[in-house]
């Protein structure tokens, strides 16, 4: 079936009534619309943001207080572990695919992904990838417990469960980079005509650029966790120096990947945000053309910075000293942004419903995650701070306050088009303020006790940390339970179609292609190129 | 009038002493419900966190003090900014909002704007990196140490031995107090050393430099004071090192700061800064109980003796994983009724004890003495259910070393 630019008389529809609209199972198990294959990714990565909350109520609650109440140190470990493997690689990344899956096509005039077989598997894969994750906790031994960096040689301790992960993580990387794939094609192939890249809107950019980084890096954490499994199981010893395999190599490879990753996991959270500011400010995003180059210089940045989070490894000092100034260069574009989206708000038009207070909050918290990351670069300064609750704090700033703001923004903003709903604006606000408050009080003590000198992944410390200790574990359960609140009283009721009609452009200042359709969004959208003004906005004629 | 005023005046000032009486009970219960819970009060650590710490430790080295200036700086000049960047952006919230009448202004582009805000923040850029060179440089120089000590990582513990300069030849191991361990386990934490504590603290003299060389035995760990501004991972199969001069005597502490399988919160540092009298002091007690202690390989051991130390080997070492009772837990194999420790040719155990087994899951003990390694095998195979009455001497111990 043609999934490209062809026209598509009445006449076939009558053989086509399967495909045309499929129902039941088989259009989940068989989809390649983008549309469903975006909503069963956000399905999947809302339920693994779930999971992952479970197993960090699980670490707060033990760490509550001092000395342990309610688990012992190695499945302590398990949580850490699992909680960030799922949360990065179940949570965060799958959300964002999902976010493409849905707005890339609609944004750029194209009927859907330009290889939809292929889209479904990518989705498909991630079943019995999490499967595994998950259920790894049941092995004999428990769930891989060597923290989600899954450093060598603690790996090769591990029992079954750490070979479980790796093939997890193998199909995970997998899944990305046919994502990728798909969505690099489809973006510098199937625009409609009249949209240049650079009219494009920034969310697709940030996605084009954040897929290069996907195909770049993927593979090399393939290799890192491909030689773990050899090392463990095939008489290799890569990282064990016992055989004259080197530990720091495998750091070198991890971080290789791992750099990039976080920055693919923030890439097309401002692509979200430069959607939303400029639509509730009613002005235009300030220096577009700016903002890709900004993106772009990240991205290649991103790939010369690694040794950033191996400081206290031992490296020579020219070693440490040109990962420090790399590191401080990618503050420059950063901020460059930064600057660019108050620039938009300002003498703007504001209004302030759920989408703008979670981009407004994502840019507000998660440049005190970007601060602290400077402050993490100074490789002296970091000698203090590697490996304890700073670094911890830095990087909840900038995935929760970053990402997952960013994707709740999308969320308000998009579900209209989505769900043919309207939330309720009064649930999305104790969503946006009962969050926003929780997580500060979660995190923001944490950059106390990593100044104090407290160790990441302790199970136990001493009690001169327990007072922020407690306040933190106070804050999680209290974010936990605002997330709870958001499924339960916004998400659910916007599924079952509860809530006022949404008109196809909600928000009188948006722009974009994706609302020049009707909300919620029909199955089949530009099945032929539609016309653009010269601006490429909206369809004319 | 004036009667009925005042007695008025007296109620109004009996009630509300009678209300902040109230309150004060309310708030000084709550207070109590949430101090009982954490009813084990504790104190500052002198050389160790404070309570409700929010600082780097005050510095007790160059290093850690420039660290800390190096922070400060940062933190003012990021400071600075933020709240130049938001109070604009709040500025604009307020100012720039359609309920307010505001009407969208036009302009969305300027190229000198953007060069502005991309030079100059690459100027304060290169203003943070200056002084964080030299502090780099300056803790990168080990060179000319009066005293070298090697700093090796176990799984949990950390060995110390003095490899140069006054006190040579000392070695010895360092573990978290057995007693906080076990609090730890009950969920009855207390004091102010509380999984500070260990048996064998290292001491190094005041004002000398100190040359720490790390590595480990099995997974990587890391070695920090944050007193001292100092921390390296000790990496198994390599040598790194880090160097300070402590300008205080005192005690200083510090923990693992490398995830390192189940016990990592439970291996401690503990570093004790001696006077350079003291210190010579400690050199020449340590060097007299250490050459006391030393056991001869040559000694051939009545079963009940050996028996009796090997039990001592077996908590400080093997417990911990096997568990008391012999049972082990999950992948930890029992040592009760174990085919291995059963087996009559005592060499089965001896080469899994000396080199471990499984990848490490089971980690080699080559560095016990032959004395503690012979005391512990004999103590499993007469111990819980085991009783083969076998019995293997240091010797036999040695000769698998070949």
């Amino acid at each position: 079936m043609s999934a490209v630019l062809e026209p598509h008389g009445h006449a076939g529809h009558g053989h086509d009534e399967a495909h045309a609209h499929p129902h039941g199972w088989q259009r989940w198990l068989f989809a390649t619309n983008h549309k469903d294959i975006g909503t069963l990714y956000l399905l999947f990565s809302l339920t693994m943001l779930m999971v992952g909350g479970i197993l960090a109520l699980g670490i707060r609650a033990e760490l509550f207080k001092p000395g342990l109440q309610l688990v012992n140190p190695e499945l302590f470990n398990q949580l850490t572990t699992m909680h960030g493997l799922i949360m990065v690689f179940g949570a965060i990344m799958p959300a964002f695919v999902g976010f493409a899956n849905w707005m890339v096509p609609l944004q750029i005039g194209a009927s859907d992904m330009a290889f939809a077989r292929m889209n479904n598997f990518s989705f498909w894969l991630l079943i019995p990838a999490a499967v595994m994750l998950v259920g790894s906790f049941f092995m004999p031994g428990g769930a891989p417990a060597a923290g989600w960096t899954l450093y060598a040689p603690l790996t090769l301790q591990m029992g079954p469960s750490m070979d479980a992960g790796i093939f997890a993580m193998h199909i995970m990387g997998a899944s990305s980079i046919m994502g990728s794939i798909n969505i690099i094609v489809t973006i510098l192939n199937m625009r409609a005509p009249g949209m240049t890249l650079m009219k494009m809107p920034l969310f697709c950019w940030t996605w084009l650029i954040t897929a290069y980084l996907l195909i770049a890096v993927m593979p090399v954490l393939a290799g890192a966790i491909t030689m773990t499994l050899t090392d463990r199981h095939f008489g290799t010893t890569f990282f064990n120096p016992a055989g004259g395999g080197d530990p720091v190599m495998y750091q070198h490879i991890f971080w290789f990947f791992g750099h990039p990753e976080v920055y693919i996991m923030i890439l097309p959270a401002f692509g979200i945000v430069s959607a939303i500011i400029p639509a509730f400010a009613r002005k235009r995003l300030f220096g577009y053309t700016s903002m890709v180059y900004a993106t772009a210089s990240i991205a290649i940045l991103s790939f010369i910075v690694w040794a950033h989070h191996m400081f206290t490894t031992g490296m020579p000092v020219t070693g440490q000293l040109f990962f420090m100034y790399a590191t401080m260069l990618i503050a420059i574009p950063t901020g460059v942004k930064v600057f660019n989206w108050i620039a938009t708000m300002w003498r703007g038009s504001m209004t302030f419903e759920t989408p703008m207070l979670f981009a407004v909050g994502f840019l507000f918290v998660f440049t005190m995650g970007g601060f602290t990351g400077l402050i993490l670069s100074v490789a002296p300064i970091d000698i203090q701070l590697q490996d304890t609750y700073y670094v911890v704090a830095h990087f909840h700033y900038v995935l929760v306050a970053g990402s997952l703001f960013s994707m709740f923004a999308g969320y308000y903003y998009w579900s209209p088009k989505w769900t043919g709903v309207m939330y309720d604006e009064a649930r999305g606000k104790i969503h946006f303020w009962g969050s926003l408050i929780t997580f500060n009080l979660t995190f923001f003590p944490m950059h106390f006790l990593g100044l104090a000198g407290m160790p990441r992944r302790y199970a136990d410390y001493p009690m001169q940390f327990a007072d922020f200790n407690m306040v933190a574990s106070i804050g999680a359960f209290g974010f936990g339970l605002m997330q709870v609140y958001f499924i339960l009283f916004v998400v659910v009721p916007a599924a079952r179609g509860q809530g006022a009609k949404a008109s196809q452009k909600p928000w009188e200042a948006a722009e974009g292609l994706e609302w020049e359709v009707p909300s919620p969004a029909p199955f089949h959208t530009f099945e032929n190129p539609p016309k653009l003004n010269a601006a490429a906005t909206k369809v004319i004629g | 009038m004036m009667k009925t005023t005042n007695a008025l005046r007296r109620a109004a000032q009996a009630a509300r002493s009678r209300l902040s009486d109230a309150t004060l009970a309310w708030g000084v219960g709550a207070l109590a419900l949430l101090g009982s819970s954490a009813a084990r009060a504790v104190n500052d650590l002198p050389g160790g966190p404070a309570v409700n710490q929010v600082d780097l430790h005050p510095a007790v080295t160059r290093i850690a003090a420039e660290q800390q200036w190096l922070h400060n700086f940062m933190l003012v000049i990021c400071t600075v900014i933020f709240v130049g960047v938001f109070g604009v952006m709040f500025y604009s919230i307020v100012k720039h909002r359609r309920s307010k009448g505001a009407k969208p202004a036009n302009f969305h582009e300027s190229t000198t704007v953007e060069i502005a805000w991309t030079v100059v923040p690459f100027l304060i850029v290169i203003a943070m990196a200056l002084p964080a060179t030299k502090a780099v440089v300056a803790m990168k120089d080990t060179t000319n140490a009066d005293l070298t000590i090697k700093a090796t990582g176990y799984q949990w513990k950390w060995g110390y031995d003095y490899v140069k300069g006054e006190g040579e030849g000392i070695a010895f191991v360092s573990t978290l107090d057995a007693a906080q361990r076990a609090m730890s386990d009950a969920g009855r934490p207390e004091g102010d050393n509380y999984l500070l504590k260990v048996d064998n603290p290292l001491v190094v003299p005041v004002d000398k430099k100190v040359r720490i060389i790390t590595t480990a035995n099995d997974v990587i760990h890391a070695w920090m004071i944050p007193a001292f501004g100092v921390k390296q991972d000790a990496i198994p199969g390599f040598v790194r090192d880090a160097w300070f001069r402590a300008e205080h005597v005192g005690d200083y502490y510090g923990q693992c700061a490398e995830l390192c399988g189940k016990e990592h919160a439970y291996m401690p540092i503990h570093v004790k800064v001696l006077s350079q009298q003291d210190y010579a002091a400690w050199v020449e007690g340590k060097k007299k109980e250490l050459s006391a202690k030393a056991d001869d390989p040559k000694k051939v051991w009545e079963l009940d003796a050996l028996v009796a130390r090997g039990s001592q080997v077996y908590a400080a070492n093997c417990a911990a994983c096997h568990q008391a009772n012999g049972k082990g837990a999950g992948p930890i194999k029992p040592l009760d009724a174990s085919p291995v420790v059963l087996d009559a040719d005592k060499n089965k155990q001896i080469h899994v004890v000396l080199n471990g087994q499984n990848n490490g899951a089971m980690p080699a003990w080559k560095q016990l003495s032959d004395t503690e390694i012979a005391a512990v095998i004999t103590y499993t195979k007469n111990n819980w259910s085991n009783k083969t009455g076998q019995i293997v001497q240091p010797a036999d111990v040695v000769a698998q070393r070949q």
